[in-house]
């Protein structure tokens, strides 16, 4: 009701040229309009990556999603997806694999990072903060076949001696490697997320009385743990979707892991592995596809659970 | 408005005796030998202009000044007869003393746990004990009846009087001897104002409150007696009613009580 009073006010007390200057289109209305869409394009542009990566994968794979048998698929342990008389395609070891080396890497990784980050971000300062932080970016741009050549030839022959076993390209290998991988990238999110809460809170805590292990415990790691959570899936999804290195150190064995020392094959390994010596379009070209469009899905669904969950701690 | 009791009939006991305090931030002096003592069961109010060192002050006082490095202080300031320099537990000393800063710190946490915090650092509550305290804190800082239905709310989404009412009731549920309010109204309406005033009014029966204020009707309102702090130099102490009534030492706080400064 009350903007149309204003209207009529306007209109009748200064007709037309009042309606002429605010309608008038100029420079800044069009460079504002320019960089919307340009804004806008760039936004989308990640969208239709996603569906055009989406699309290219389940175009090669589906025609064997369509015809394959599911409980075989999931349930079964057998990998010959290129057996001329009877290939076999169950990858639950493959999961199995993947699993056992992105948990045990998260175990590894966890607490480094967490640890790391409150060093960094609480007790740290001046130099001490500044050093530490470029070193962890430094470790976090190492490629992964670096850490793949270190599994291979450091991690291998200390884990054949220590523990005493045949092969030391295993489990507890590559999930060591892969913690440490993923420990630095985490540390830093951990870190940013911990430096994101203002000191202001620090301040009242202290004010409190509260010691300083108090107001991280109390104060700082509550009001971080959306970011901290972050930190945690991104581990995770880097953990699945990882490929050199796990290629190198889990001695890539088909095999469901009975202990730490058992080697296996992780599905991104495989793919990997594989698909340069299989037919174009071949059942086992497709199969590996499929095992993409099942990886995609994973990672979609950790994220999504993960922006789930943040939103939901949000809302407290 | 009740009178508040002339300081001869309250003069009990020294809560706290500032001698000679001079506080520097590197070479400039924030505040310049500064000697008073404050009574216990008194609301002792702190008026003064911008930078005159009110707030730098209170800092000394619980031993905030240790995290910048840049904060000197000089002089001797004793709690209860004790040097709080010399105080070995520092966090011991900070729980005696509840702090309300001028802007609004509602803690991310809920409600409730903004105002547990405190009783839960010092620990021995049963969680029956926490609900009453809770309860008790959040009606004395008029808060109650607005967040009871509501306590698992995050403390940090309430609005910006809420929470300022919010961090009244976390600095009671420490269960202070001494309660130092730095320009505590600045983000509160004037209704809940008053109705924070008549809560400290009560609460000078308990404990001892600072107030430093930059309305100086309400060091008038409240105050037993008061400072008058001018660019880092104690003015004037005394009564509050002899600073309203003229009966001064130095001109200069007539002035400022009656509004005459530029
Ligand atoms: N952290 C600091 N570092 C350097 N100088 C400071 C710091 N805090 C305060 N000061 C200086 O000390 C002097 C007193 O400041 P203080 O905050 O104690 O004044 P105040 O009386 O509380 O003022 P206001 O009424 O504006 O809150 C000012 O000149 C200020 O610039
Ligand atoms: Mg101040």
């Amino acid at each position: 009701m009350s903007p149309d009073v204003s209207t009529t006010e306007l209109s009748s007390g200064r007709t037309g040229v009042t309606a002429d200057d605010f309608d008038r289109r100029n420079l800044d209305w069009y460079v504002d309009k320019a960089v919307e869409v340009l804004v806008f394009i760039c936004g989308i542009s990640a969208i239709i990556f996603i569906i055009g990566i989406f699309t290219f994968i389940t175009k090669e794979g589906y025609a064997f999603i369509l015809q394959m048998d599911w409980v075989e698929v999931f349930t079964t342990q057998y990998w010959f997806p290129s057996d001329e008389g009877d290939p076999e395609f169950g990858i639950l070891a493959l999961i199995a694999g993947t699993a056992s080396v992105t948990g045990l890497a998260m175990a590894v990784a966890i607490p480094f990072s967490l640890g790391g980050a409150i060093f960094v971000a609480e007790f740290a300062s001046g130099k001490t903060r500044e050093v530490l932080k470029v070193l962890v970016e430094l470790l976090a741009a190492i490629p992964s076949v670096v850490w793949g050549f270190i599994g291979l030839s450091i991690m291998n022959p200390l884990i054949i001696k220590t523990f005493d076993v045949p092969v030391g390209l295993n489990v507890l290998n590559a999930g060591i490697i892969l913690g440490l991988m993923a420990a630095p990238i985490m540390t830093s999110i951990a870190e940013d997320a911990l430096k994101a809460v203002p000191d202001r809170y620090r301040e009242a805590a202290e004010a409190m009385g509260a010691t300083r292990w108090q107001i991280i415990v109390r104060v700082v790691l509550p009001a971080a743990k959306n970011g901290l959570l972050g930190a945690v899936l991104l581990g995770v999804g880097r953990g699945f979707g990882e490929t050199m290195a796990v290629l190198m150190a889990t001695g890539h064995s088909v095999n469901i892991p009975g202990s730490l020392f058992d080697s296996v094959r992780a599905l991104t390994a495989t793919i990997a592995a594989e698909l340069g010596e299989t037919a174009v379009g071949s059942e086992h070209y497709q199969a590996l596809f499929a095992i993409g469009i099942f990886l995609f899905l994973i990672t979609f669904i950790i994220n999504l659970s993960a922006d789930l969950i943040v939103r939901g701690v949000r809302e407290g | 408005m009740v009178t508040p009791p002339s300081p001869e009939t309250r003069q009990s006991k020294v809560k706290l005796a500032v001698e000679g305090l001079t506080i520097r931030y590197g070479s400039e002096s924030a505040l310049r030998d500064v000697s008073l003592q404050i009574y216990e069961h008194e609301i002792f109010g702190v008026i003064g202009p911008a930078n005159s060192g009110k707030t730098s002050f209170l800092k000394t006082i619980n031993r905030m000044d240790v995290f910048n490095p840049n904060m000197h202080v000089e002089g001797t300031i004793l709690f209860d007869g004790r040097d709080v320099r010399r105080w070995r537990n520092v966090y011991a000393l900070r729980s005696r003393i509840g702090v309300v800063f001028p802007l609004p710190v509602g803690l991310p946490l809920s409600i409730y746990d903004n105002v547990a915090l405190a009783p839960r650092l010092r620990g021995g509550q049963s969680s029956a004990d926490l609900d009453v305290i809770v309860e008790r804190c959040l009606t004395r800082a008029a808060l109650w009846d607005e967040v009871k239905d509501r306590l698992d709310a995050l403390g940090s989404l309430l609005s910006g009087g809420q929470q300022q009412r919010l961090t009244i009731a976390r600095a009671l549920s420490q269960d202070p001897d001494l309660l130092m309010l730095d320009e505590f109204s600045i983000a509160v309406d004037p209704v809940t104002t008053m109705r924070i005033e008549d809560v400290l009014k009560e609460l000078r029966n308990e404990i001892t409150i600072i107030l430093v204020t930059n309305l100086v009707q309400q060091a008038r309102r409240l105050a037993d007696r008061t400072a008058f702090f001018l660019q880092g130099e104690c003015v004037e102490i005394g009564a509050t009613e002899d600073l309203f009534t003229g009966a001064v030492q130095d001109p200069r706080t007539r002035d400022y009580v009656e509004g005459k400064f530029g």
